[in-house]
């Protein structure tokens, strides 16, 4: 079986109960992670077509008489193939619907991630990981020719899967913020007011569509990660001496 | 890897019946239905009567030009010359106000954030009668749970929960930004509040009545949600 770890000597995989020298493992992704990655799937295409179509409704940035200078595309609308809802009260419906099972789904994983000790291997933690991220970047650019050491991700995939996690709690919470101004209007304060709020939900989405966009190039290139993220992958000791 | 499969027939079945779930009209409706509902609830409890909207320095307001004026007649409505507010329902005295007396009525102002569906934001100051004076002034029946406001505007209207309509920000507006209402903010009266998106404030107004059951409103029976609080 390829989940058995090529070092382990014993037939039967190791017990939770088992005495503390056998170490205790887990897949490379565990089932909890793979089952909140594959919900994201429908769920955050369909809050970002949703949302495209609200935002078609006043494709601009900034309050009335008022624009904000600095971004380039005032009035323009996303194109109507990527939005879903038919028209605005549609999207809204839509949007507000499943705004729930996406923050619940995100809710199991935080709650996982951080419970579980996953955060460890997936976190980017930068006295650890952002020397390797800049090598691994140069890399890639091919400004070197060997990639730096990877252990279970390098620091390129634990920057990008931080920045991730980060940019959707900080699309849930400018999404309340529109959603409630005034009832929430301490959490519309925190991103500068309610057009605030709408330029960080707009640009959180920027973000995760740049980051979807990579994610899908290099899993492309290193298809067994998707088998990984369908079957969980190997089995290894999690527990390391520290 | 037989294990591996059916975990990933499992996983992709999830993700097929969640996807047919939104391709299936009615199981999508059925759904969205019973999440505004719930939404609904989440609103409701989320408003608090007493939390009030910021009010806004002067200087901030809006340039009139730039402040849209909606409505859905073909053209901008005018108000009859004899214009009075109609205020009924389950009151104990029902009323017919003109607008001087109105005006006599206890003055509120404000200037604050407007907040409309599409997603854009202004800023307007506003003076009129806070509804629930004009509740007090009309005894409104213990039965009364929501308040209808309609309009000479092709019959424009829309009917709101009680605590909403009697936020202390929630006014009969008769004034923008210093000057008599525009007519095309709804001139001579208008709805105006800070805990609602913009089409729950109706223009135009001639009838206030305070009703025990809710009558959706233009927008809200052509699809757009009822509570809409902001």
């Amino acid at each position: 079986m390829p989940e058995a770890p090529p070092e382990s000597e014993n037939l039967n995989p190791p017990r939770r109960e088992a005495a503390p020298d056998v170490p205790r493992t887990r897949r490379e992704q565990p089932l909890a992670i793979r089952l909140t990655h594959w919900l994201n799937v429908p769920l955050i295409a369909l809050m970002a077509a949703s949302g495209l179509q609200i935002f078609s409704a006043y494709p601009e940035l900034g309050p009335r008489g008022a624009l904000y200078r600095w971004y380039p595309i005032q009035g323009v609308r996303p194109p109507s193939w990527i939005r879903f809802g038919d028209w605005l009260a549609g999207a809204r419906h839509w949007h507000f619907a499943l705004a729930w099972f996406l923050v619940l789904n995100g809710a199991i994983y935080l709650a996982y991630f951080f419970w579980s000790g996953e955060w460890r291997r997936r976190l980017f933690i930068p006295r650890r990981d952002a020397l390797n991220a800049l090598r691994m970047s140069a890399y890639y650019t091919r400004l070197t020719r060997t990639p730096p050491p990877e252990d279970f991700y390098n620091g390129l995939q634990r920057l990008a899967y931080t920045t991730a996690i980060i940019a959707g709690i900080a699309m849930v919470l400018s999404g309340l913020a529109i959603y409630k101004p005034v009832q929430l209007h301490w959490l519309a304060m925190l991103f500068g007011g309610y057009d605030g709020a709408r330029v960080v939900h707009f640009g959180g989405l920027c973000i995760l569509a740049m980051f979807v966009a990579s994610h899908l190039v290099l899993v492309a290139a290193h298809p067994r990660e998707i088998i990984k993220m369908i079957d969980g992958g190997a089995r290894a000791a999690i527990d390391k001496p520290s | 890897m037989p294990r591996s499969i059916s975990r990933r027939s499992v996983v992709l079945g999830a993700a097929a019946a969640s996807l047919a779930a939104g391709c299936d009209n009615r199981a999508s409706a059925w759904f969205l239905k019973a999440m505004e509902h719930w939404n609904e609830h989440f609103q409701a409890a989320l408003f608090s009567p007493h939390r009030l909207a910021p009010e806004l320095p002067p200087g901030t307001e809006t340039p009139m030009a730039d402040f849209p004026t909606y409505y859905i007649s073909d053209d901008l409505p005018e108000a009859p010359d004899n214009w009075t507010l109609k205020v009924g329902g389950l009151v104990k005295h029902q009323q017919v106000l003109t607008l001087d007396e109105l005006k006599r009525m206890p003055r509120t102002a404000m200037r604050i954030q407007h907040h409309c569906v599409e997603g854009w934001s202004a800023v307007a100051a506003w003076a009129g009668v806070r509804v629930s004076d004009l509740a007090r002034v009309a005894g409104v029946d213990p039965r009364v749970r929501y308040v209808e406001f309609r309009s000479f505007d092709a019959g424009y209207w829309s009917s709101w929960d009680l605590p909403s309509a009697f936020h202390p920000q929630t006014i009969l507006a008769y004034e923008m930004d210093g000057q008599p209402l525009p007519p095309g903010h709804g001139a001579p009266l208008r709805l105006y509040s800070a805990v609602k998106l913009g089409y729950k404030m109706v223009k135009y107004l001639t009838e206030v009545n305070f009703l025990p059951n809710r009558t959706g409103g233009y927008w809200e029976n052509q699809g757009y949600e009822w509570f809409a609080g902001v």
